[in-house]
């Protein structure tokens, strides 16, 4: 969708905020409908899951990535490109086993969390952006990659950094398994 | 900056799970699981916290009518990167104490993904809770207390009633 373009900078902060502000409505939400913060957690990466399999669709279209020849590649993409285009922010990689399937993004910045002072009370294990995690994974699904996403460190929860793990699953049969990108 | 795309498809997902659990023949007890009145509330407060954000002319509009062009024009513009297509009020309102507005989108964004014609109509409102939330909340900003609903003749076009309720 093309932008107009005497559209004033008020209007743009509005729109920035309108997805940022829903998702922490769905949070509040959901925390009434779970008394657990698995089970909220579990929803948000269920439902992020539903997100990331079609937003991949609407990623290969817009971004125009070469075809992969590894996992590293794959992340750098996922950091550089995708985190970029959607969040406005670019993520740090850190790979953390020597076989090379094992990854970190380290998010400096976060804006879901703009909003978000602290963890409501008695939420100690919510995952705010759990979301993130689904769509990652979602995502990769639908390329035909099996990995596990999950928040490492987070800073709502008193650590100092924000950090997302990304562990590529091998498949069984992997010599006969060919990456379709 | 976040890309407005991430919005429809979050909207989207949670539109999904209205389904989801309509299909569940045996929820919880106790548990509020997402539904229309779920969905319009939640637009409610992002329409409020958005309200909050609207450059400070706006606040100052004192007119009911000025604000309903804000929302149509505006607020439109900046949610769904188009304006609404008409704004008609109801001249019967003249004679009532309740002022009535209704908006026209022909080719409302939420909707454009589904197929357009008659087939999913009634699927229609849970695309539309949402966003009569997010009127809502936005005009309670603006100190303007409404009921809004939504009605689709055939997809992609909508209309959007707003009823002021006047103290």
């Amino acid at each position: 969708m093309s932008r107009p373009a005497h559209r004033r900078p008020e209007y743009h902060k509005i729109n920035k905020d309108l997805f940022v502000l829903t998702y922490g409505a769905l949070v509040a939400q959901l925390c009434k409908d779970y008394e657990k913060d698995e089970d909220v957690n579990k929803y948000l990466d269920k439902m992020g899951h539903g997100i990331g399999t079609r937003l991949v669709e609407d990623f290969l279209a817009r971004s125009c990535v070469r075809r992969c020849h590894s996992y590293s590649e794959i992340i750098d993409i996922i950091a550089q490109v995708a985190f970029k285009m959607y969040l406005g922010i670019t993520p740090s990689v850190a790979c953390n086993n020597s076989s090379r399937n094992e990854f970190s993004l380290i998010l400096d910045k976060n804006p879901l969390v703009e909003f978000v002072e602290e963890l409501p009370a008695g939420r100690t294990s919510l995952c705010y952006c759990n979301l993130l995690c689904g769509i990652i994974r979602g995502a990769l699904e639908m390329v035909h990659l099996d990995a596990d996403v999950a928040f490492l460190q987070d800073r709502l929860k008193g650590d100092s950094v924000t950090e997302i793990g990304i562990t590529f699953l091998k498949k069984p049969d992997e010599k006969k398994y060919r990456r379709k990108k | 900056m976040v890309d407005a795309v991430l919005f429809e498809f979050l909207h989207t997902e949670m539109v999904a799970e209205l389904w989801a659990h309509e299909a569940d023949p045996d929820p919880g007890p106790g548990e509020q699981k997402m539904n229309l009145l779920v969905l319009e509330s939640m637009g409610f407060r992002v329409g409020q916290a958005l309200g909050e954000r609207l450059p400070r002319e706006t606040l100052a509009l004192r007119e009911e009518l000025d604000v309903l062009k804000f929302l149509c024009k505006d607020l439109w513009v900046a949610v769904f990167q188009k304006q609404m297509d008409s704004l008609r009020t109801n001249h019967q309102a003249l004679l009532c104490p309740q002022g009535t507005y209704v908006l026209q989108d022909s080719s409302f964004p939420l909707l454009v993904r589904m197929a357009s014609g008659l087939q999913y109509v009634e699927e229609a409102p849970k695309f539309l809770a949402f966003t009569c939330g997010l009127l809502r909340g936005t005009l309670s900003t603006l100190g303007i207390k409404s009921l809004v609903t939504a009605s689709v003749a055939a997809l992609p076009a909508c209309r959007f009633q707003v009823v002021v309720q006047r103290s």
